[in-house]
């Protein structure tokens, strides 16, 4: 190719048929990304807030009557205000800040949901692997994870004669069925095509569990541990009420004792938060870890 | 020099008190090298048959023998090519021949040679490129591609590729096929391929072994095609060989076993 050649093709170059007018650019767009995800975060977290507002403001005028037996929200800063504001103070062995309180109550979660998960995704894998061990063993774990977490309290107390591992193994019994369940249920979806490649790979049970069977039920698993987390989180605040001790749930049953219903009101928005964190969580890594299985 | 044999194979499905005679009586070898290709119309129980040879279904009566042992179980000395490719969705292209890779030579090759190992078998279809990537984000006929290189990385003694490009479009087919006949000529693979396209049975295959209907199918016919390699498939369409060739498997499939949908 030789010059004359290379200027006529830049010769080609588009020519505006009027002349352009180079508009001045509005915001930098490193601001207007800001901009953006403010925009974003706003329209998130607004509504909630709003709400929240309407339904405080009822309840303090709904409270406010002369033979109200709640106090108002007002009241409840007053009498209560410095439980959220210390929540990791320490006074004593039994006055403690509800921080501490909540993390004692997780721990337990921890312990009890810990084993139900390990237990109850083995359990489901095992049973979803054969159609007769599903036929005989589903209705009964459909009758039994409609037992109420607290039903279980009393054959528990009895069996470990100490309320420590009671309270854990009414959480374990408790979150175990959704997580068998669950299991056992994603297991049996496994598509037959993952199957044949195992076959043909010789994999063993032990590589087929890893390889195969976890990423492949991980959206089911991680459905079936998310409620089963909600399930301990409820279990465990009636089971300390019962057993005692120095979670959240006790503290709540203690204030209720000395008629401290401030404090009550202040507890159930601290187990409301850690419940949704707790949920939020679990599905958080439920997206990570099952992240790309659906595709 | 007979490599894989199938002798007098029945199989039959039970199911209640009901049973369907699926295939009988077939017997078949094939010789190291050989490509065959196995065409029939839908629901003659040619999958069955391939299922059979890979071993994931059971033989009720009959045998077959894959270089002197017989075949009773699923082994990656007889790899599969799915028709729906069956990659695994969370594991990368790459990750997701090492896990035959490791599992076929993991006690044979060094981490190293392993790893050269996948990418020399990725290179053979051309997907080196896209190692990292999962099967969801590369098109159809890539994932073909990849799960053709997971086959082939086994370093089987017999490739069975159930209609592995039935799913593709008329383009990438041809891709494909020119693929998997470079391979063949490189690598000299005993291949046994399924198929419901009389083209791609008469390009691709040595010798067509073409199926009754159902129930209880066999074999009807054995045709060789005697056309020299490299085969293009262009050159190929006007050649007497492969004219007669097509027009046997057309007459045996269109004529003489004619699908009757309502055969039951």
């Amino acid at each position: 190719m030789n010059v004359t050649a290379l200027k006529r093709k830049l010769d080609l170059t588009p020519k505006p048929a009027a002349p352009v007018v180079a508009l001045p650019p509005r915001s930098t767009p490193r601001r207007a990304a800001w901009r953006k995800r403010g925009q974003a975060l706003a329209a998130g977290v607004l509504p909630p807030l709003a709400v929240l507002v309407v339904l405080l403001t009822i309840w303090q005028v709904g409270a406010s009557g002369e033979g109200s037996g709640l106090p108002t929200p007002v009241q409840v800063w007053i009498d209560s205000g410095f439980l959220i504001l210390e929540p990791f103070y320490v006074y004593g062995t039994q006055d403690i800040g509800l921080g501490w309180r909540v993390l004692t109550s997780l721990e337990r979660v921890a312990y009890g949901f810990g084993l139900a998960a390990v237990v109850g995704v083995l359990t489901g894998a095992v049973i979803g692997q054969s159609a007769l061990m599903m036929r005989g063993f589903d209705p009964i774990f459909q009758i039994l994870r409609t037992v109420p977490p607290l039903a279980w309290l009393p054959i528990s107390l009895a069996a470990f004669m100490d309320s420590g591992p009671s309270a854990i193994f009414v959480i374990f019994i408790t979150a175990i069925w959704p997580v068998i369940i669950n299991t056992a249920a994603g297991v049996r979806a496994i598509p037959q095509d993952y199957r044949n490649v195992a076959a043909v790979l010789r994999l063993n049970q032990i590589e087929f569990f890893w390889k195969i069977m976890v990423p492949a039920a991980a959206p089911y698993i991680f459905s079936g541990l998310r409620i089963g987390v909600g399930l301990s989180w409820l279990a465990i605040v009636a089971a300390e009420m019962l057993t005692g001790g120095v979670g959240i749930g006790f503290f709540i049953w203690d204030a209720w004792n000395s008629s401290r219903l401030s404090d009550i009101i202040v507890a159930l928005a601290y187990i409301g938060g850690t419940g949704f964190i707790l949920d939020r969580l679990v599905g958080w890594i439920g997206r990570v870890v099952s992240r790309g299985t659906a595709a | 020099m007979k490599y894989l044999s199938i002798e007098h194979l029945s199989k039959s499905f039970v199911n209640g008190s009901r049973t369907a005679h699926v295939l009988s009586d077939i017997t078949l070898t094939i010789d190291k090298g050989e490509f065959v290709s196995i065409i029939g119309h839908s629901g003659c129980g040619k999958s069955t048959l391939l299922n059979l040879v890979a071993g994931l279904t059971d033989v009720t009566r009959g045998a077959i023998t894959l270089d002197g042992r017989e075949v009773n179980a699923p082994g990656p000395d007889r790899a599969v090519v799915f028709q729906n490719h069956s990659l695994l969705p969370w594991l990368t292209v790459y990750d997701n021949i090492k896990l035959a890779v490791t599992k076929v030579f993991g006690r044979t090759k060094t981490r190293a040679e392993r790893h050269d190992w996948i990418m020399q078998n990725l290179d053979l279809v051309q997907m080196s490129h896209a190692a990292d990537k999962r099967p969801a984000e590369i098109s159809g006929g890539m994932r073909q591609r990849v799960g053709i290189a997971r086959a082939l990385a086994m370093e089987p003694k017999v490739l069975l590729l159930d209609e592995p490009f039935g799913a593709l479009d008329a383009l990438t087919r041809a891709h494909l096929q020119d693929a998997v006949m470079e391979i063949h000529a490189r690598l000299g693979n005993t291949m046994i391929m399924i198929t419901h396209d009389v083209d791609e049975a008469v390009l691709l295959a040595d010798r067509i072994v073409m199926m009754t209907n159902g129930p209880a199918a066999t074999i009807g016919e054995v045709v060789t095609v005697d056309l020299p390699r490299p085969r293009d498939r262009i050159r190929l369409a006007s050649q007497p060989d492969y004219v007669r060739a097509r027009e046997s498997v057309l007459r045996f499939l269109y004529e003489r076993h004619r699908f009757v949908e309502a055969a039951e």
